[in-house]
């Protein structure tokens, strides 16, 4: 008797002892991007552009917005692609097809980001010998498609075979109650998968190397390199200059900051949609 | 015997005989077989389905009678394996012919499950998701207009109608259920299939889907599956027994339960098996 309940709260000794070591690295890294880049962040540091080296002040402005456009070019193209992929997979379940988009989605999502960037480059840069933030976001939409594929795929798994009986018995076709009633029912879901996704390329920086590149002026034109948070961070972060490596802290802050907005916002769609698919 | 107290005892099989010979039926089954890859579930079902009655399918647990009622329309094509020998005929036409549209049958022949299963949407959009998507309906007043009467019909128009547009899901168990018959009736269907209905329902939102099967058999056949024999005795004019995968007895409700031809009947009607 005595000897069980060692046990026991020995192991749960070990589980919470684990909790920690997994959450010190978060909190150390909190730490120490917000004390560090708070120093460098200010209002201009989102309104200014870079400025050369040893002029004090300047910003990132142009590589936020680069972010920003990135990111909503990789779901422009990932989030149909991935969205219909999961829909293939949960209505032919068990056929041998299905099984193998299922096989290379989660090959897709284990590729190394940097072999990415470099196929990307392959068919996206060097045919126009131009790097682009047309590429830059077709990088990150490759990312993309195996993660939402299979949070969509999964979710749709989820919803009762039920409803979707209810809907062929009203005289819906097959597509029919897909779209419009096991889908929906499966949106609060998927729509935390997309942010989660898109949370998670905000932060690449491999595959935007070889495709996007960087640019030190202000450009929203999809066709010309485009700077990015990520990018700019690395570049300034390996440079010589004091300046400089306080202006990647400030990125890197910025950076998390998004993720953590993203992380919000999946919550928050979540909860509010929530109310209209659980009882 | 609570429930054959309330049923006349005097029905000869004579009787049967004649009744269901008034009116061409609305279904019309003969030599149904159906599997599950090779395993065969229903051997040899023939039997025909007034037009405004309402026909109780009894029987214990996998005896087949739910995948009978979905057999009735071909809600069992989207299983699997899944496969029907036999003529059904709905008007006298066959429902498994080739040149059948399969929308078409089900829009005339409405189901309600045995779980409620209303969409995630509002109460209002549950009921005109059927006129919506067969485009039922030419103006936004036509379609308010049939939500309304289908609610009514469904006799939770008054417990709904200020909160038309909130969640489905909000409503009680009994409530979801009545939706769904709603949801059912607003396509207009001839006939009605509902699959145990009320087996998940306290008693009064049982009594109140019972009251409900009453005043919708003017309008419809009514074809009920369910496992509580009070309740088949209570709603239904016809009852099939079934046992095994095979048809055991039909007949008129008030002769099987209380004058069953068949031994195995018996038993089941009086509680001795099942």
């Amino acid at each position: 008797m005595l000897r069980r309940k060692l046990v026991s709260s020995l192991f749960v000794g070990f589980c919470g002892a684990a909790v920690i070591l997994a959450l010190i690295p978060l909190a150390m890294i909190l730490f120490f991007v917000v004390s560090q880049g708070i120093r460098a962040l200010n209002v201009d540091f989102f309104t200014h552009m870079p400025t050369p080296v040893g002029e004090p002040g300047g910003g990132m402005a142009n590589s936020i917005v680069g972010t920003l456009i990135l990111t909503a070019l990789g779901s422009l193209m990932a989030i149909p692609i991935g969205v219909l992929s999961g829909v293939y997979m949960s209505e032919y379940a068990g056929t041998r097809f299905a099984s193998a988009i299922r096989f290379a989605a989660d090959t897709l999502n284990g590729v190394p980001s940097i072999v990415i960037g470099v196929f990307t480059y392959g068919i996206a840069v060097l045919p126009f010998k131009q790097f682009s933030a047309l590429a830059g976001g077709i990088a990150l939409g490759i990312m993309m498609i195996p993660i939402i594929a299979r949070t969509t795929e999964e979710l749709l798994l989820l919803v009762p075979g039920t409803m979707r009986e209810g809907a062929l018995a009203l005289g819906a076709t097959r597509a029919r109650a897909v779209f419009t009633v096991v889908l929906p029912a499966a949106a609060p879901g998927i729509v935390t998968g997309i942010v989660l996704a898109l949370a998670r390329i905000a932060g690449e920086t491999a595959p935007l190397l070889f495709t996007s590149f960087n640019n030190r002026f202000f450009s929203t034109n999809v066709t010309q390199p485009i700077s990015s948070l990520t990018v700019q961070v690395f570049t300034y972060a390996i440079s010589p200059y004091e300046d400089w490596h306080r202006q990647a802290w400030a990125g890197a802050l910025v950076l998390v900051g998004i993720v953590f907005v993203c992380s919000l916002l999946a919550r928050f769609a979540t909860r509010k949609m929530s109310g209209f698919t659980r009882s | 015997m609570l429930l054959t107290a309330t049923l006349s005892p005097t029905v000869s099989v004579a009787a049967d005989a004649k009744a269901t010979h008034a009116e061409p039926p609305k279904i019309d089954v003969s030599h149904v077989n159906f599997y599950y890859g090779a395993h065969r579930v229903l051997h040899d079902i023939s039997l025909q389905i007034q037009p405004n009655q309402v026909t109780a399918f009894i029987g214990p647990s996998g005896c087949g009678k739910s995948t009978f009622l979905r057999s009735l329309n071909r809600m069992n094509d989207i299983v699997p394996g899944a496969r029907v020998e036999g003529r059904v005929l709905v008007d006298g036409a066959d429902i498994y012919a080739p040149s059948v549209d399969v929308v078409a049958l089900r829009r005339k022949v409405g189901m309600v499950f045995q779980k409620s299963n209303p969409f995630p949407k509002s109460i209002f959009e549950n009921v005109a998701y059927g006129l919506r998507i067969n485009r039922m309906t030419g103006s936004k007043d036509e379609l308010r207009g049939r939500v309304e009467a289908s609610l009514k019909s469904a006799a939770l128009w008054d417990e709904v109608k200020d909160r038309l547009h909130a969640s489905a899901l909000a409503l009680s168990g009994g409530q979801q259920q009545r939706l769904c018959i709603a949801r059912a009736l607003a396509i207009e269907p001839e006939i009605l299939l509902m699959d145990e209905p009320a087996s998940a329902l306290d008693p009064i939102a049982t009594q109140r889907i019972e009251e409900l099967i009453y005043q919708l058999k003017s309008r419809y056949t009514i074809v009920i599956v369910t496992h509580n024999m009070q309740q088949a005795a209570r709603v239904s004019d016809t009852t099939a027994f079934f046992w095994l995968g095979k048809l055991v007895e039909y007949g008129r409700t008030d002769r099987i339960f209380t004058a069953p031809t068949e031994k195995l009947t018996e038993d089941y009607v009086t509680g001795r098996f099942g």
